[in-house]
């Protein structure tokens, strides 16, 4: 659930890392392994495609409206000239 | 004309739910509004001692469910407003003795008389929560910023949508604006964006709220500053005024005008 390569470690930032973590668990009934081996999933779909940084990866669930959306962060590679 | 019934939850116990229906209610029948409040935690009533009201129980929300009185023998009224009156909890009972259908017929009878019927729902997700939320026009819920009491608001919004009650709001209560500023608190923003519902009020934490349960007098019926304007805020929110939220930034404010004032 990192987000910025600078790590923010005040309190607050903990707490809310620590909820949103909670929080996919929580409204889509996947835990933190299932997450992972989704993302894994995913990973190698897109690497079939794209040339995908995978220390980059974030994965969210968010509630938009009356819907649940899960974001996925797949950042790319810049080809090479 | 029909009342509105609003229903005040949390999920979480001791975030100040009990606090913030004596509060608005008794501030939206200062605004001559006729309010009746319910107790819907039958087993462990305590809104009519935060009311102060506790001396006065004939009857309870379970003897007019089993016919024992009718509604309005059950109805105390407030010894401050007329226009406000409590519905109390049994205390010897348990959840079991109302079911959502009876809580909802109930409910229905009392908006014909009021302007707002405001339940105090128990803690949890059982049944005591689907008795209070079954006879809801619209939800409050009320979250403190820590991570429990937001994990818990968070579940109670995916539960009143699939109940079908809409778009609920949030109250964040016990905000310590110090705490925040160093980091040490989730801020509003935060809260509101993990949540994404709409903020319906903002309490900062406020010594004043122990000393009035103490007294049984709600902090609205007084000039208070903090939480006593908070609520009265979001009474005025309820009953349609657009109001803006309460800078907590006032504290660095003033810490700023000291900083000035102690250059000379």
């Amino acid at each position: 659930m990192k987000k910025k390569k600078k790590k923010d470690d005040s309190s607050k930032n903990v707490a809310k890392e620590r909820l949103q973590f909670i929080l996919v668990q929580d409204r889509i009934n996947l835990s933190p392994s299932e997450m992972e081996s989704l993302k894994k999933d995913l990973l190698q779909v897109m690497k079939k495609y794209v040339d995908v940084d995978d220390r980059e990866i974030d994965m969210e669930i968010n509630r938009e409206d009356q819907m649940m959306a899960m974001v996925a962060n797949f950042p790319l590679r810049r080809k090479e000239q | 004309m029909a009342g509105k019934a609003l229903v005040i939850t949390s999920g979480k116990g001791g975030v100040g739910k009990t606090t913030t229906v004596a509060n608005i209610g008794t501030a939206l029948a200062m605004m001559d509004h006729r309010v009746c409040l319910i107790d819907a935690d039958i087993g462990l009533r305590n809104l009519d001692v935060v009311m102060g009201l506790e001396n006065r129980i004939v009857y309870d929300i379970v003897d007019v469910v089993e016919d024992n009185c009718r509604l309005e023998q059950a109805l105390i009224r407030d010894k401050r407003h007329k226009n406000l009156f409590l519905l109390p909890a049994a205390q010897t009972r348990d959840k079991t003795a109302v079911q959502p259908e009876q809580m909802k017929t109930l409910v229905n009878e009392l908006k014909e008389d009021m302007d707002y019927v405001i339940i105090d729902s128990p803690a949890g997700i059982e049944q005591g929560f689907k008795n209070a939320i079954a006879g809801a026009d619209f939800a409050l819920i009320v979250t403190t910023p820590e991570v429990s009491a937001v994990r818990d608001a968070d579940r109670i919004i995916g539960l009143l949508e699939a109940e079908g009650i809409k778009d609920p709001e949030v109250i964040i209560n016990r905000i310590n604006p110090e705490m925040v500023s160093r980091g040490d608190m989730m801020s509003i923003e935060d809260i509101i964006e993990i949540l994404a519902v709409k903020l319906k009020g903002i309490v900062p934490e406020d010594q004043i709220i122990v000393v009035s349960s103490n007294r049984g007098e709600p902090v609205v019926l007084k000039d208070n500053p903090k939480a006593g304007t908070a609520f009265k805020n979001i009474a005025r929110r309820i009953s349609g005024q657009e109001v803006n939220f309460i800078s907590l930034e006032d504290k660095s404010f003033f810490t700023k005008l000291k900083k000035i004032f102690s250059f000379s």
